[in-house]
């Protein structure tokens, strides 16, 4: 299925994800994030159940230095 | 120094701080003088921007928050570079995700990519919005009094007025406009953006304002940690010198400091 992250689309091999799977295929696991599908907040207890759809766009977002 | 003065502490949002200053943690060299600085500047809330994540390569490259951690700094993530007000909004919920609920944010909608002058439209538009959603909103606007007071009524928990544009460092312009500010507010009010120097902190703190937030003054410096040091001094002399109240301007003084009588000639 293919996915945009952060606006570059991605092709994965498989047909069901969750967003809990693509997190640690993209060695995010325990890191410091917060994910946006399609617009929509996913809480991050929630990754482990919500499933990825073709053409889902997600942002995945962190906090870096600025002022 | 009495114990009243002892607790001067800076209250936002219920919270104490010991520190009225408050520091950005952008454009430093690295993440090791970041720290360095802001340890210097006693600083105890920092801001954050809130940014995509770079993908794929280097998940295991140290980030800016295993510098800060949380349990030593009240984290301030803001919403630089947004230019509407569902910008800055759609930022601050993914900030209050990112960072567990965490409820104080820092609100900032530019109007302008040159000057980085704030759009009070859009940022009384986003403070309605985020203010029903609960968060705690420190906010970024211009020195106009009624915007500031706009910002109050709707219930920001600090405003915060430009001495000058971001990163200008050019010090206060409009000190009227600001005493305009912190005398009509009941909440604090704070500086954020244009201090260049130490002195430009000090006059601040002066005018009464709660506190001052920098970022470029510190890290632009050519020796960022030793101007983090002393922005921290300026700040407390500034306040001090404000709650000391100072002495009347006059022209002129009758009135010498030493004593008029005793002198050697014996007149």
């Amino acid at each position: 299925m293919q996915i945009t992250i952060n606006g570059h689309l991605k092709s994965f091999d498989y047909d069901r994800m969750t967003i809990a799977e693509l997190v640690a295929h993209m060695n995010l696991t325990g890191k410091r994030i917060a994910i946006e599908c399609n617009g929509e907040i996913i809480a991050r207890s929630q990754y482990e159940f919500t499933q990825l759809s073709q053409d889902d766009a997600l942002e995945i977002v962190g906090a870096v230095g600025g002022g | 120094m009495r114990e009243l003065d002892m607790n001067d502490e800076l209250i936002i949002a219920g919270k104490n701080y010991q520190s009225r200053l408050l520091v950005g943690t952008g454009k430093y060299r690295d993440f090791a003088e970041t720290r360095a600085a802001i340890d210097a500047s006693g600083a105890q809330i920092v801001t954050v921007a809130i940014r995509r994540t770079n993908i794929g390569q280097h998940a295991n490259e140290p980030s800016l928050l295993d510098f800060l951690p949380p349990e030593e700094f009240t984290y301030l993530p803001n919403t630089a570079g947004c230019y509407s007000a569902e910008e800055a909004v759609r930022t601050l919920r993914l900030a209050r995700e990112l960072l567990d609920g965490h409820k104080l944010v820092k609100l900032e909608v530019l109007g302008d990519p040159n000057t980085l002058y704030p759009n009070v439209i859009e940022t009384i538009a986003a403070a309605k919005t985020l203010v029903q959603e609960g968060f705690d909103v420190m906010v970024y606007t211009s020195d106009d009094p009624i915007i500031a007071k706009q910002l109050e009524e709707i219930g920001c928990c600090a405003v915060m007025p430009l001495a000058s544009l971001i990163g200008s460092g050019m010090g206060i312009l409009n000190p009227w406009n600001l005493q305009i500010i912190i005398e009509n507010a009941k909440i604090p009010v704070l500086v954020d953006a244009g201090v260049g120097c130490a002195s430009d902190a000090a006059i601040a703190m002066e005018l009464g304002c709660a506190g001052v937030l920098m970022n470029t003054a510190i890290a632009s410096a050519k020796n960022p940690v030793l101007m983090a040091s002393a922005m921290k001094k300026a700040i407390e002399a500034g306040r001090e010198s404000f709650l000391a109240g100072r002495m009347p301007k006059k022209l002129y003084s009758a009135s010498p400091s030493s004593p008029t009588t005793g002198m050697i000639s014996g007149a």
